[in-house]
């Protein structure tokens, strides 16, 4: 008998190893193992065996049973398997179709508010919180305020755009800077009478600011930033380093010189142009080192006059103010060439030069993510 | 301002570059906008002689020179009539740019003879209109010699930018003094000599008003007036000015080197006496400019016994200015009130060197020494006889004085300057300084900027800027030691939320101009007073009293070029009125065009409201609104609002009497105005409405998140289908359903909406899913029954409708 159960070992085997199919397969299974089965029947017989036989031969019938039944699930799951790759090689997809890009990559934010955003960040690490100030504006504090007379020839260099209606007999204009944020701030905080609206006072005043001229580098529409910082002791040589340092961070390099050369404004005094070292490479303006100057704003320690105006003691406080075009340094960072395309709202200039909403600026990770691009 | 090296060395002893000049000048605060040295384009040209000449073989009005130059000696072929022996002109080498054509020489063969080099016209160097023959020089000019010398072109010409206080630099010696102060050089001693006169004075000046104390003259008779000498043509041409006849230029020069405004009467066109006074209304006078002005009390004048010749310190008059035939001359030099000249040269619109001048002050002392210098180069181009001056009133001559705390250097500019380096400072400027504690430093009559009243602000940008800015110490603000706290508002804060916010929904961010055009203006009720007096064109006439505007222009724009899905929005403010603070902030933005573009995924679809209102939402979540909380209501009638599709659009609102946002199709008669054909839904948001967050009790007790209980039971979802009047708001039916249990209800979504089919006309269904959550314990069947029975009588009881089978 022992020699009968490898004999149908090897046959019920073979079997299984030819099963091409599952059903072919199960027919198989029902043959060994079915209530009719090869193997069933031999495991009937044991039964009617005597103890010692019974003895012998039980063991091995039931050790055929598990290998046929093993035999059977090894097979199955192979032609199982070959089923589902069947099966998935006819599901096949062209995975080279386009996708939808998610509406966050498709989004931009402008340059103009992106630069923006990155000076409050530098600035906010400096110390300076942010003010604003109206768009529309009396001459007063436009230019009175500011030591600008009415007859002043200052004035008339400002090409200022004027409303047709007037406010205490006299037309009210468009700021023309964002200088008249300094006198307002001043102003609120010195009627606050707090101690803590008062003076010291450090802060930037970025806004949209207008002039009546047009040409290839001026729009009647430009935003400046003006920052100004009164205390007891401040003085130009803080100037100097508060510029070079916000300088340094905005172009994102090591180190930019700046050069101050004597000017004229009647809201300063002593008034300062800021020039910064540049080089330029064909039609290309590189920032930060070199051996050129490029003007980039004007400065100045805040002339009494200005700050007698705002209700602030000129005896006990002085301090320095500076103005920067906003458009300007986002032309020199990111290089757009043209200054009349920022307001033109060209669908294919906004993608091309605009910010993903995930490019949050901070100090951290450096101000632009641009430097995360890999070519 | 311009002036050139020569004129400049006229008042200045100097033996610096002229790099080194320029360099200076732009660090004293004597900006240089441009530098022409003309030598510069007389590279490669220099003197030469023709020493010999032989008619050209092959044609008959050729010549073949031999030319001697510093190169030696070459053969160039010339036609010109004058080439002869021994002729000196300029000869232009091989590599020379032509200045009339541009064209760079090069080797030539003309007509088979080997041509080096070229003897040049006047019109070719671009000197003068000749063309006929090549230039001669004086016999003996020295050969090889650079032609720009030796055409008398050597001469750079500089022009600086002087800023409103410096009316000392609008003249040549202000420039030199200020030069010289800053060590390069010694100002020259003034050559001018006091008027001697030959006979009595033979005018009578007076002088009335508040605008002209004092108005001195000289008549001289007897004169010849003529072109003015070659130098002093020269000097004018090359600042710009064109030489007229000796009398009015020599008037330019003095108030270029001087920065001194004179004026030449013809005295035999004047009748009486001379007047400087206020003018009468109703008088008039025609200009030098050929114009008529009609003048104003306000206006100062220069007058005789018949009438007004001039308006005082702007232009004179054209019938008794000076002419060659001119023989008898009355010379004015007057000074006047600064502010007078202002505001009459602003009413009139006139612009002039004069009035350029006095209305930045002129320095009250050049009345007798820009007289005197008038007289003696007029006596000395076009003799004369001088009379003795006249002067009506008198020069002003308060000596101002200015305290000056000299620690106020170290103070302002951090920097340590020694006193004694202050004074010679000062003192090379013209200022004579009485030291002490306290310096009383007297001001120069020419420096009418500086003011006592900036607390000595004005003597130490004087120091500073002569000593040097590049010393001033870059130094670090104080700063609190530790981590810097928030700097924005909390308005900015939301801005810069809102502005994410947008983009990451896939809307581009624009910056349009604040001003629009008068119809796009009133399209969106534009209030008064908010139009421009002077807009730079007609389409930007008018303050923005919507972002919208501004933005469906653009769409306009963008879908011209082609564009088929127009995504924007902007943030800023719109104008509500013309006054200074009402301006109100402002997200808006807009989607024009396909919502979704044809795709292999499925049809192509049109942007809808509902995009907008995800919009508006959005930019409000940003402001930290729960926006699940807000209502969608109709845009009232009584908001003004009326540029959306009436049925729709809706407002975003906590309270109905305060929208928070408005969204919507566009309305299509606006579309039509804005030349749009596709759809566009947009969105307005106020941040301002949304109201500050309530101040924790406790500090930092509303940054932690409120405690957060999480049920382990099964959610059991429903579904429901209602049959309700078509105009039943599908979120009535969603609160009904809601408020049917709302211990067990947490969600209820629309997941369908439809009409038609099956069911009567003026019906729709709504599906909707309603979520339990339990928290206790599993819902048992019979509980859920009783839930959905809520559900169901709660939404019949508020819509009227019917459970769908």
């Amino acid at each position: 008998m022992q020699d009968d159960t490898g004999a149908v070992e090897n046959r019920i085997i073979s079997d299984i190893a030819a099963a091409a199919t599952l059903s072919a397969l199960e027919d198989v299974r029902v043959a060994a193992l079915g209530k009719k089965g090869e193997v069933s029947a031999l495991l009937k017989t044991l039964g009617g065996m005597d103890a010692e036989e019974r003895q012998r031969l039980g063991p091995l019938f039931n050790q055929l049973k598990i290998r046929i039944t093993e035999a059977l699930q090894s097979r199955r799951d192979s032609l199982e398997a070959e089923e589902l790759t069947r099966r998935l090689a006819s599901e096949t997809l062209d995975m080279t179709l386009p996708v939808d890009t998610d509406p966050q990559f498709e989004g931009r934010i402008h340059p103009v508010s992106q630069t923006m955003e990155e000076l409050a960040v530098i600035f906010a690490s400096m110390g300076f919180d942010v003010a604003e100030g109206p768009d529309i504006e009396s001459g007063f504090y436009n230019f009175t305020a500011l030591n600008i007379p009415d007859a002043h020839p200052a004035r008339q260099m400002h090409d200022t755009f004027y409303l047709t209606a007037e406010e205490e007999g006299e037309a009210l204009l468009l700021r023309t800077h964002t200088s008249p944020v300094q006198v307002r701030t001043m102003e609120a905080g010195a009627r606050a009478d707090g101690e803590e609206d008062g003076p010291p006072f450090r802060f930037i005043a970025p806004g949209r600011t207008y002039r009546c001229d047009s040409d290839q580098t001026h729009t009647p529409m430009f935003h400046q930033i003006e920052g100004l910082v009164i205390d007891k002791t401040t003085h130009m040589g803080h100037l100097k380093h508060t510029l070079e340092a916000f300088l340094t961070a905005f172009f994102e390099v090591d180190n930019v010189a700046i050069r101050f050369r004597p000017s004229y404004f009647p809201f300063t005094e002593p008034s300062m142009e800021v020039d910064i070292r540049c080089h330029r490479d064909g039609g290309k303006l590189i920032v930060g080192a070199g051996d050129d100057w490029m003007e980039i704003g004007g400065s100045g320690m805040v002339n009494p006059h200005v700050l007698r105006h705002a209700g602030i003691d000129a005896d006990v406080y002085q301090g320095f103010a500076f103005g920067m075009g906003i458009d300007r340094l986002a032309m020199l960072k990111y290089g757009m060439p043209d200054l009349r395309a920022f307001f033109s709202a060209d669908l294919r200039w906004l993608k091309h030069y605009g910010f993903l909403p995930i490019d949050v600026p901070g100090l951290a990770g450096g101000l632009s993510n641009k430097t995360l691009a890999v070519k | 301002m311009k002036f050139t090296l020569s004129w400049l060395k006229d008042h200045l002893e100097t033996s610096a570059a002229l790099d080194d000049i320029v360099d200076k000048l732009t660090l004293i605060g004597l900006e240089v906008e441009e530098l022409v040295d003309p030598s510069e384009t007389f590279t490669n040209f220099e003197v030469a002689e023709i020493i010999a000449t032989v008619p050209h073989p092959e044609a008959d009005r050729l010549q073949i020179c031999t030319v001697k130059s510093s190169a030696g000696e070459q053969d160039l072929v010339c036609g010109a009539p004058n080439a002869r022996v021994g002729l000196v002109g300029i000869l232009a080498q091989e590599g020379a740019v032509i200045p009339a054509s541009g064209m760079v020489l090069g080797k030539a063969k003309i007509r088979g003879i080997e041509s080096k080099g070229m003897m040049c016209s006047g019109a070719e160097l671009g000197l003068s209109d000749d063309h006929d023959g090549i230039v001669e020089l004086a016999a003996g000019t020295e050969i090889g010699m650079g032609a720009a010398t030796a055409l008398g072109l050597d001469d750079p010409m500089i022009e600086i930018a002087i800023t409103p206080n410096r009316p000392d630099c609008l003249g040549v010696r202000g420039i030199a003094r200020d030069l010289a102060a800053a060590g390069l050089g010694t100002l020259k001693d003034d050559n001018v000599r006091p008027i001697v006169g030959e006979k009595d004075g033979g005018t009578s000046i007076v002088v009335s008003g508040d605008t002209c104390p004092v108005f001195a003259g000289c008549r001289i008779e007897g004169v010849q007036n003529t072109q003015s000498p070659d130098w002093l043509q020269a000097r004018l041409k090359a600042i710009g000015l064109k030489p007229i006849n000796a009398l009015v230029d020599i008037t330019n020069y003095i108030s270029y080197d001087r920065g001194r405004p004179l004026h030449v009467y013809d005295a035999d066109k004047l009748g009486g006496t001379v007047h400087a006074r206020q003018a009468k209304a109703g008088e008039s006078f025609v200009a030098l400019d050929d114009e008529t002005y009609e003048l104003r009390d306000a206006d100062c004048v220069i007058a005789d016994d018949n009438g007004v010749l001039g308006l005082a310190g702007i232009m004179g008059g054209l019938a008794s200015g000076s002419t060659l035939d001119t023989r008898n001359v009355l010379v004015e030099s007057a000074w006047f009130d600064p502010v007078a000249i202002a505001l009459s040269g602003r009413h009139h619109n006139i612009d002039s060197d004069a009035r350029y001048r006095f209305e930045r002050g002129v320095d009250p002392a050049s009345v007798d020494t820009g007289l005197a210098l008038a007289v003696q180069m007029i006596v000395e181009i076009c003799g004369g006889t001088v009379c003795a001056p006249v002067t009506g009133g008198a020069v002003p001559t308060d000596k101002k004085h200015v305290s000056f705390a000299p620690a106020r250097v170290r103070q302002l500019t951090g920097l340590e300057i020694s006193e004694a380096d202050m004074q010679t400072i000062l003192e090379k400027l013209g200022f004579d300084v009485e030291t002490g504690e306290v310096w009383k430093v007297g001001v120069p009559s020419w420096r009418p900027d500086i003011d006592d009243a900036t607390h000595g602000a004005d003597i130490v940008e004087e120091i500073i800027r002569i000593y040097g800015l590049d010393e001033v110490p870059s130094t670090p603000l104080p700063q609190d030691t530790g981590v810097v706290r928030p700097s924005l508002t909390l308005a900015q804060r939301r801005a810069g939320l809102m502005r994410r916010a947008l983009a990451a929904r896939g809307l581009v961010e624009a910056v349009t101009w604040s001003f629009v055009s008068q119809a796009q203006a009133t399209a969106f009720h534009v209030a008064e007073g908010l139009e421009l007096a002077n807009p730079i064109s007609s389409d930007l006439s008018h303050m923005r009293p919507s972002l919208l505007p501004g933005l469906m222009d653009a769409v306009q724009k963008n879908a011209d070029r082609g564009a088929q899905q127009i995504n924007l929005f902007e943030l800023g403010h719109e104008f509500k009125a013309a006054t200074p603070g009402a301006q109100r902030y402002a997200a808006a933005g807009l989607r024009a065009g396909m919502a979704a573009m044809k795709s292999w995924r499925g049809a192509p679809q049109a942007v809808d409201a509902y995009a907008a209102r995800a919009d508006a939402e959005a930019a409000l979540a940003a402001c930290g609104v729960a926006t699940d909380a807000l209502q969608v209501l109709p845009v009232s009638p009584d908001s003004g609002i009326d540029w959306y599709h009436p049925g729709r659009s809706g407002v975003l609102a906590r309270n109905p009497r305060e929208p928070m946002a408005v969204f919507g199709e566009l309305h299509p008669a606006l579309l039509a105005k804005f030349d749009i054909d596709m759809p566009v839904a947009a969105f307005e948001v106020w941040p301002d409405t949304v109201p500050e967050p309530k101040a924790p009790k406790q500090a930092g007790t509303d940054i932690a998140r409120p405690a957060l209980a999480l049920s382990n039971l099964q959610m059991v979802r429903r579904d429901f289908a209602f049959e309700v009047a078509a105009d039943v708001p599908a979120a009535e039916i969603v609160r009904a359903a809601r408020g049917a249990e709302k211990k067990l209800i947490s969600q209820v979504r629309v997941f369908d909406v439809f009409a038609g089919g099956q069911l009567a006309e003026g019906m729709k269904s709504v599906g909707l899913e309603v979520c339990l959550q339990p928290t206790e314990a599993t819902l048992t069947d019979a509980e859920i029954e009783v839930v959905a029975e809520k559900v169901t009588s709660a939404v019949i009881k508020a819509t009227g409708g019917r459970l769908r089978g």
